[in-house]
């Protein structure tokens, strides 16, 4: 007896293989944005492979986290390429996430019935970030320090729970050994749960509903309408990608390694040219630009108060926009991303 | 006697067993969940460290200390920037930003007190005189005995 039939006695996976047989992808000149969600995937598979290799060495604490780091870059075999692996599949990770919202934000695939997939996807980009800036912290070196001295600050501005958020965060009143501890429990143990979880039900939705198509692609008529099928072409085409992805980040690696920096020392200023992780930096730049006072707030109150509003419109996007404001919404998305970008460049010119 | 079925809709504007019972279940889960969740968030909020009741610091020797120069102390728990101007006197301020907690620097070129994270700038009085930060720095007072500096809190500011 086979394995199958064997399992298929007890467990009806022919309905499994029916559904994946079954299953086409819409092939158009967009087909090629399907690809980024699973980009994404891949490299939060690379996360969790290299953090938990990362783990075994690591130490937590302000007397052990750098030298442990250190360690684990100079001594252990390949030590460097896990670290490196890990760093520049973080950033590209937080990339591909924003590349693949913004290519469904403006092919409008949020909308019915679709709502939750885009609420989901817009959960896990936050919790992506809350990894980088928690995971950030954990080499305790100067820039992480004043990054995250900065960033606990801010939480302080939420309305109401604003300077409990901070203590809790920052573990006292001050960034210290103890932070530390608490960075690396939320990096590795809070955020992968929850973020599996949001993954989960994400995959789940999309596998359910099928891919969605832009109004353009779906007016053409049927006998025009071309597809290939998801098992084996697009997973073959998936699994292709994510190998040339695996080679791009082993020569990141190499040619263009993360540097540790200097430990971090509360007796020090902040250094010129401090900047946080480049996904920060239209916020970082935005902060630096508003005056002391806007109106009856503290100007940096004002900033944080606009990218919390800023975000949470975002997530409603697909409740709130009605087709006829079809045109303003796009170029308000456009608007967002010119913003992001000539923000970002600023902040690394000046 | 007429009997009435407890689980009959009761008159209106009398409150029936059932919905009374939903109330009673209602409230003690809810007692029940905050009681599980109290603890968890009290324990979250980490014990108040005892201040380090730092009146006074040792600052080292004033001949020493160059001019235009200036260094980051630890008062407490606090970082303090203790300057030596031009002209030789001292001047001691917070050195934590009011704008986002960053630690500030001397500036030697423009004799002024700057903050790189989001390019704060304050005067040698600790004035925010330019960039987001919204108030100025705590003054602290500085004394010098027999060659040796001494910071003080400022208790007027």
């Amino acid at each position: 007896m086979s394995v199958t039939s064997w399992l298929q006695e007890r467990f009806d996976i022919a309905a499994v293989q029916k559904f994946a047989a079954k299953k086409q992808v819409p092939v158009f000149f967009g087909t090629v944005w399907y690809y980024l969600g699973g980009v994404s995937l891949f490299l939060f598979i690379l996360q969790v492979l290299t953090g938990i290799l990362l783990s075994l060495y690591y130490q937590p604490g302000a007397a052990t986290a750098y030298e442990s780091v250190k360690f684990i870059v100079s001594k252990v075999e390949f030590g460097w390429l896990m670290r490196e692996i890990h760093s520049w599949s973080a950033n590209l990770f937080v990339f591909f996430i924003f590349l693949h919202m913004f290519t469904v934000f403006f092919s409008k695939a949020y909308r019915k019935p679709r709502e939750l997939t885009w609420v989901s996807g817009m959960i896990l980009l936050a919790l992506a970030m809350v990894f980088g800036f928690s995971g950030y912290l954990l080499p305790w070196n100067e820039l992480a320090y004043f990054a995250t001295k900065v960033g606990t600050d801010i939480a302080g501005a939420v309305p109401f729970i604003g300077s409990f958020l901070t203590q809790v965060l920052r573990a006292g009143d001050e960034v210290s050994g103890a932070t530390l501890s608490r960075f690396y429990s939320i990096h590795t143990a809070i955020l992968p749960l929850v973020f599996i979880v949001f993954l989960g039900i994400h995959l789940i939705m999309i596998q359910v509903q099928g891919m969605s198509v832009p109004e353009a692609q779906e007016n053409v008529p049927p006998e025009k309408k071309k597809t290939m099928p998801f098992f084996p072409n697009f997973v073959v085409r998936d699994l292709m990608l994510w190998l040339i992805m695996l080679n791009v980040i082993a020569l990141l690696a190499v040619f263009f390694p993360w540097e540790i920096g200097l430990k971090a020392d509360p007796l020090t200023s902040a250094p010129a040219g401090i900047r946080p992780e480049w996904y920060f930096m239209f916020m970082f730049q935005t902060l630096k630009l508003l005056p002391a006072h806007l109106w009856f707030l503290e100007g940096e109150v004002f900033g944080i108060l606009m990218f919390g509003v800023g975000g949470i419109i975002w997530l409603l996007v697909p409740f709130l926009e009605k087709p006829k404001y079809t045109k303003l919404w796009t170029s308000v998305g456009v608007g967002i991303v010119l913003y992001m970008i000539v923000l970002t460049a600023w902040g690394y010119l000046v | 006697m007429n009997k009435r079925d407890p689980l009959e809709e009761s008159p209106p504007g009398l409150t029936s067993r059932r919905s009374f019972l939903d109330i009673l279940l209602g409230a003690t889960l809810f007692a029940w969940l905050g009681s599980m969740i109290y603890p968890v968030i009290r324990f979250l909020i980490p014990p108040k460290q005892p201040d380090l009741n730092v009146s006074s610091l040792d600052a080292g020797m004033a001949d020493a200390f160059k001019r235009n120069t200036a260094k980051i102390l630890r008062f407490g728990r606090k970082p303090v920037i203790l300057v030596r101007k031009k002209g030789g006197e001292f001047k001691a301020l917070s050195a934590t930003c009011t704008h986002l907690d960053c630690t500030v620097q001397y500036k030697d070129d423009t004799e002024q007190i700057w903050c790189a994270c989001h390019n704060g700038l304050y005067d040698l009085e600790g004035r925010n005189i330019s960039g987001p930060p919204p108030k100025p720095l705590t003054p602290f007072n500085v004394t010098v005995k027999e060659n040796k500096i001494f910071v003080t809190r400022d208790e007027s500011a």
